[in-house]
Formats: structure tokens, sequence, C-alpha cells
């Protein structure tokens, strides 16, 4: 703890002339936080209720909001899609081989959970939650998760009540004791054994992924000297550049261009004038499946309205994203994802 | 050869390779002498005979065109997306101890945040006796210092707690990097508050859409924590949290919070996410090991090694490699082509740092035989970086994280170097 005394004691004689109005630890520099500004970014919760807003959800409401924000990635019941995480399940399981980790198999604090969905959840849309709805989704898990009854209602009042099964099997790093002697004894150098034979190898596996072939040939690299004009192009590559970085926020969940393959979100190639929800193989919702049916064609106006409002437009969609206000920002977007259809 | 190596596509490397195999006439390389004479000196090349690229053609500097194969790279099964996920630094095309910014590793809970240094604010707040707010320029006004520290993810080396899965070091090691960074300790910033007695934790948070979070104990804060804004030099980059990212020395790499916004101090830690369901050591029997920050001793022969095979045939070989350890520095590493039968002490040239990589060497002379090659470092507090059989048999093959075991590369006649498990 010696280390910490530090702290108490001047850092220097120059800095206690520059900063003759405060204290003699410090140097007078920042301002004070006003206390809304602290309330502004002071989200974190503790598993003692430190932090937790007043309010409440059941499970049933939790059912809702989860299959509306939180389904999409996690799977209706908290079975995750694709490689997104598995939310429920997996009790018993932790000394498997594939043990399943999930809130009610692993996470030791109920606290974790909540401060987690409203601090980075949903996906893409953080911090976007009300605290009934971080509530109802928490109950909602506890309830998949066989923690607590379907008529579950759980609030700022009854938080602390709750018991994770798996909150008794956690303990303090103890590799000081149980690894570092073991792992600090005297080395053999020579002769140290028999032999040493293969017992594995990873190319059985074969999961390295594959190296891209960027050999650079002296030939090559002579050719790439002749200088090629590029044809004119058709619309402002400013504005594509501007579209490519405001479509990092929708890359989350859209792949884009050729190869392009369904994620979260459908693969967007050559969506101009093609109908509305009939990317091949992505599960569109029933919005979408009705525009499909009544043949539907995305145009330029058609997207800039789903952009600029996805679900006052297309009501019931899944896509789970607010909608960009600028109108230069749609524009820009949209010459982006043009820049692809050929 | 492509029936071991199918995941690989040809690159020049691989062509190399397999010039390498293709008999002793072709051993010596591009550069051996020939009755005719070699090309690459006969005949003019055009770099020796024209004008090249003036000043200012790059007012900000790329590699030459020739490493293009050098770069970052993911693991795409890993993980569900690459806006939440982590890619590699290519640790086998690297030489001494620091690690180019470009090539640092990056790993993302909700992609790369772009921060406007200009509204940049970082918060302190909780049991302190002035919660405050310091601008970019205000940091700039403390007293800094500059120290150069590995970043290891707790992950690093994660996939192979089952056995030998990926052929590259920079898969197996790559989610490392080892950079000079120039920040304020942040026992300075913390004294500006005025730490309560009851503070005994902090708790980071960046600014990111994942909002990380980390709970620190106060001790580790006030000895050598930073809150950093420069690495190599220059500012950090945004993948590595421009325009401040903490730095936790020796600890595990999620906790050094990049675009820090806030720091809270508190008497109790959070138990968030990032320290509950991630990060905690699984155990065989079903415990779990939490809090787990300090990166045990480790290294990796990173040429010769899967991704940088031998190609020049027997004779001399210089073998090298990286160590490190959250503990201190690294006096000594032993090396093995033998598969640990015999060891020789590697030599170790470049800065010996506090909490910073190692560059060792080992030049042999190859007969041209297989090899087994490991390395085995030992830090300043006299830990031994363990067998993965001794640390199996301690955490079994769920901990996910903090694999240090020691790393065995199997070398065949031609030079191929392939990720194994010996006995």
């Amino acid at each position: 703890m010696s280390k910490s005394l530090k702290f108490l004691a001047p850092i220097g004689a120059a800095v206690l002339l520059a900063a003759p109005a405060f204290a003699q630890d410090t140097l007078g520099l920042g301002r004070a936080a006003l206390p809304e500004e602290v309330a502004a970014w002071d989200i974190d919760i503790r598993p003692d209720g430190l932090g937790l807003p007043v309010g409440s959800g059941d499970v049933f409401t939790g059912e809702e909001v989860f299959v509306e924000k939180c389904a999409v990635c996690h799977g209706d019941f908290g079975e995750g899609t694709g490689r997104w995480p598995v939310l429920a399940g997996g009790a018993g399981t932790l000394t498997n081989r594939d043990p399943v980790k999930t809130i009610g198999s692993y996470w030791p604090y109920l606290s974790t959970v909540y401060d987690y969905i409203y601090r980075a959840m949903p996906f893409g849309e953080a911090q976007s939650l009300e605290p009934d709805e971080v509530y109802s989704i928490t109950a909602y898990l506890l309830y998949m998760n066989d923690v607590v009854p379907d008529d579950f209602e759980l609030s700022n009042e009854n938080f602390l009540e709750v018991e994770m099964p798996n909150a008794g099997n956690f303990f303090m790093d103890d590799r000081a004791e149980t690894e570092l002697p073991v792992f600090s004894a005297a080395v053999c150098m020579e002769n140290c054994k028999d032999s040493a034979e293969i017992t594995m190898h990873a190319s059985v596996l074969d999961v390295t992924p594959e190296t891209e072939d960027v050999a650079v040939t002296q030939d090559a690299v002579v050719e790439e000297a002749a200088v090629v004009e590029p044809a004119a192009p058709a619309v402002d590559p400013a504005l594509i550049a501007a579209g490519e970085g405001l479509f990092r926020q929708c890359s989350a969940c859209h792949q884009i261009g050729e190869g392009a393959v369904n994620r979260t979100g459908p693969a967007l190639h050559g969506m101009i004038g093609s109908t509305m929800g009939a990317v091949e193989g992505f599960r569109y919702s029933s919005v979408f499946q009705n525009a499909a049916a009544a043949g539907d064609v995305w145009t330029a106006e058609s997207l800039e309205a789903f952009l600029a409002d996805p679900r006052g437009t297309m009501s019931g969609t899944k896509m789970s994203f607010r909608g960009v206000r600028n109108a230069e920002d749609i524009a820009a977007l949209i010459a982006y994802m043009e820049s692809f259809d050929d | 050869m492509s029936e071991i190596y199918k995941g690989m596509k040809p690159s020049r490397r691989n062509f190399l390779r397999g010039a390498a195999a293709g008999g002793a006439a072709l051993v010596g390389g591009a550069g051996m002498a020939r009755a005719e004479g070699d090309p690459a000196i006969l005949e003019k090349q055009p770099w020796a005979q024209f004008l090249g690229a003036g000043v200012d053609e790059a007012p900000y500097g790329m590699p030459s065109k020739f490493e293009a194969h050098v770069r970052r790279q993911n693991v795409p099964w890993l993980t569900a997306d690459p806006v939440s996920s982590i890619n590699f630094t290519p640790l086998h095309e690297l030489d001494g101890i620091i690690t180019p910014n470009g090539l640092c590793f990056e790993r993302h809970h909700a992609g790369v945040a772009e921060v406007d240094p200009g509204e940049y604010r970082l918060m302190i707040n909780g049991l302190v006796d002035r919660p405050l707010v310091f601008t970019m320029e205000d940091l700039m006004r403390f007293p800094r210092e500059n120290h150069v520290y590995f970043l290891e993810c707790a992950a690093n080396t994660g996939m192979e707690w089952a056995g030998a899965q990926l052929n590259g070091c920079q898969f197996t090691h790559g989610m490392i990097h080892n950079v000079m960074y120039t920040g304020v300790p942040l026992r300075l910033i913390l004294q500006e508050a005025g730490v309560k007695t009851t503070g005994k934790w902090l708790l980071p948070e960046g600014a990111d859409a994942s909002a990380m979070t980390r709970s620190i104990p106060m001790e580790k804060a006030m000895d050598d924590c930073l809150v950093a804004f420069k690495m190599n030099g220059e500012a950090l980059r945004p993948e590595q949290g421009y325009p401040v990212r903490l730095v936790v020395p020796g600890w595990e790499g999620n906790m050094w919070v990049k675009w820090l916004r806030r720091i809270e101090v508190g008497d109790e830690p959070w138990h968030h996410r990032e320290e509950t369901s991630k990060y905690t050591d699984l155990l065989a029997n079903g415990q779990a090991r939490r809090f787990t920050w300090e990166m045990d001793a480790k290294s990796v022969i990173t040429s010769p090694s899967p991704q940088k095979p031998i190609t020049h045939g027997p004779g001399p070989v210089v073998m090298t490699g990286v160590a490190w350890s959250g503990r201190g520095t690294i006096p000594r590493v032993d090396v093995t082509i033998d598969g640990g039968i015999n060891w020789h002490a590697a030599r170790i040239s470049g800065p010996s740092l506090n909490k910073s990589m190692h560059r060792f060497y080992y030049e042999f002379n190859w007969d041209g035989k297989p090899m087994l090659l490991q390395s085995r470092a030992h830090d300043s507090t006299g830990y031994v970086q363990p067998t993965k059989e001794q640390l199996r048999s301690v955490r079994g093959e769920n901990s996910i994280y903090h694999n240090n075991g020691i790393q065995t590369w199997a070398v065949d006649e031609q030079g191929v170097a392939e990720n194994v498990e010996i006995s």
C-alpha cells in the first residue's frame, strides 16, 4: 500500500507556485463537473444496486421488447443466431467439454445484465432503452433461464432479491498461491527427456484463415506504373466517399457489394430497382414479405424515405436503426450504395 | 506441401517455399550465382534509370508496396461480426521490440469510435472531493511520461487450449502489441479530483457504443497506469482509442479502456460484463477465477514459424522471437530445436524494459533434418513459462484466457513449419 501514499504527497515546488489557488497537491486543471453532466454519463450499476434507476418491467412485456429489439441476433428464446451470444440455457454444463456460458448458467450478478443491456444494447443503438424496457428485458431473460416464474415483475425494489444460480462459483485470482510456486522451479537444460513425439497437428483441423494472394512480383509493379486514366465518374466521388464513412454504422448488420452475404440484415448488392424484401435466403419481417408479395420495388425515393425513418416507413421492420436525420447524409449513403450497382 | 497447407492459397512466400522444396539446384535463392550472370545485376532496373517520386508524394508515408503482405488479419469464424471482433498482429513479419502503429492488433466491441478531440472530455466522478471534467488541452498541461509496454489480450492463444489449432504465430500469438506510450500518470489526474479515503476502486469507461468498463483497484491506478494520448510518438490511432486511452501495464488488454471518457471512483468493484461473463477463467471443476489481471510470462518463436518457413535450405538459420511478462522483465529465454531434449540460451537484443516485449535470437547451423522448435521465457520474478500440459493440469481446457503455454513449431526437411503439440 506504500505506493498509494504518493498520492498524498505534493508533486513538486514548481507545481505549488503554478497553482496557488488550489490545494497543495493539485495543479488546478480541469473544471467542476456539473451534477447534470455526471448524471448524463454515470450510468453504471453495481451488484449492491448502486445506480439502479426507478422502474419496473414484467416477463410478458420483456418478451415483446426482446422479440422486437434483441431476437434478430439472440433468437426469440435467447438461443443465439449465427455466432451471436446465447443468453439462456446451459445450466449444468460448466464442467463439460463445451460449456454453455449464459446469463443463467454463468453470470454471477443480475446487476451486470441490467448494466450491460442499457450500456451497450441493442447492438448499434446503445443507450436507447428506457429503464422500464431494461427491467422487462432483464425479467424475460431471468424467465428464459428458469430463475423466475412467468408472472414475475422486476423492479428497483425487488432487484436485490434475485439470486443468480452460479453466483457462488467465482473466486479471486489465486495464481500467486496455486501456480507461481509450481511454475518457478529450476529448469532442465540437457538430456531432459528421451524423445519428443508429435501428438497433435494444427493442419488436421485446418481452421487457419486463408492467406490472400498479395504477392507483388517485379513485373506486376512495372505494369502498375503505367498510368491508366480513370473514366469520368458519374457521381461525385466525394459524395460516395462520405457515404462510405456513413455506411460504417450500417455495416454492423449489412454487407454490400460483390460477394456480400446476408448477415443480421440482408446483403445490399444492386438494391435500387430490385424488389423489396426479396434478397434470397434472408428472413424478412412480415412488412417486407408483404412488400415482396406486392412486387414493390426499391427506388431512390423509397430508399430515401426508408433511411430517414425505417420504422415509420416500414412499420414492423426488424431493422433496429433509428434512421438518418440529415438529407445530405442520406444522399451520400445512396450514392455509396449505388456505386456497387453495375 | 499443398495437401498439408490446404488452408493457405499460393502467395509469394509459398512460391519461395516451393522453390526451396524444388531441389538442391534452387537452394540459395534468387541471388545465387548463375552461369549467364544475374539479371538483377546485368539488366538495368527501372529504379536505377528513371526518377522516383518526389518529396510530399506521401505526406504521411506508407510502407513499400513490396510489403503489402505485412498486415493485420482476422479469423472470421471466431466472431459473429467484424464490428465486435478482433484481428491479429503479424508477429512473423516484425523484428525488434516495437510494433508499428498500423500493425497493432485491433479489438473492438462496437467498432472504431471516431471521437473529435475538440469535443473530447474526460470526467472524474464518484468518491472524489471535486468531480472534474478535463479537455484535451487540460490533459496536455499535466506532467507526462514515456513508457514502452506490451498490451496483450487475455484471450491471446485462447484458441489453443484444447490443442494445436491455428497455423501461424500471427493467429496463435498475435493479440499483442508493444509500443511507447506518452501519457499522464493516472495518479496525477486522480489527485486533481482528490480521492476520498473510501475510494478503493476505479471504473474507467469508454466513449464508444459499447461503453467499455472494467473495475481497477486503486493501488494499480496509483502505481503505473497512464492516461495516454500518443503511441510511438504520434497520436493514438483511432482503432487504439484516439484521442485518449488508459494504459494498465502488464495487465490484460481489455482493461486498457480505449476512447476513455470517464473514470468513476468507488468503494467496491462493479462486476460488469467484461469481468464476469468474460475475462473470468473457468476451471475444470466448474469454478471460475475472477480478476486475473496480470499477464503471465510468455514467449513465441516468430521465425521460423508456419507463416515464415525456412526457404534457404540447410546452413545458417536465424531463429527469433519475442518474450514478455506482466510482472517485470525477461532476463532469460531458453530455446530448443529438438522438442525440449536439450535447451540453449537465446540472445536477447534490444532494450530490456519492465512489462515490455523483449526480442531474442538463436543462430545455429541447420542440418536439414526435421526440428521441433520451442522457446521458454523466464521473468524477473523467477517465473518460468510452463508447458501447455502443465497449464492444463491446473486449469483444464475451458478457461479461454491466459494461455501462456510453451508453443511448438515442427519444421520438416523442406523447412516448412507447422503448429503441433508434442509429448
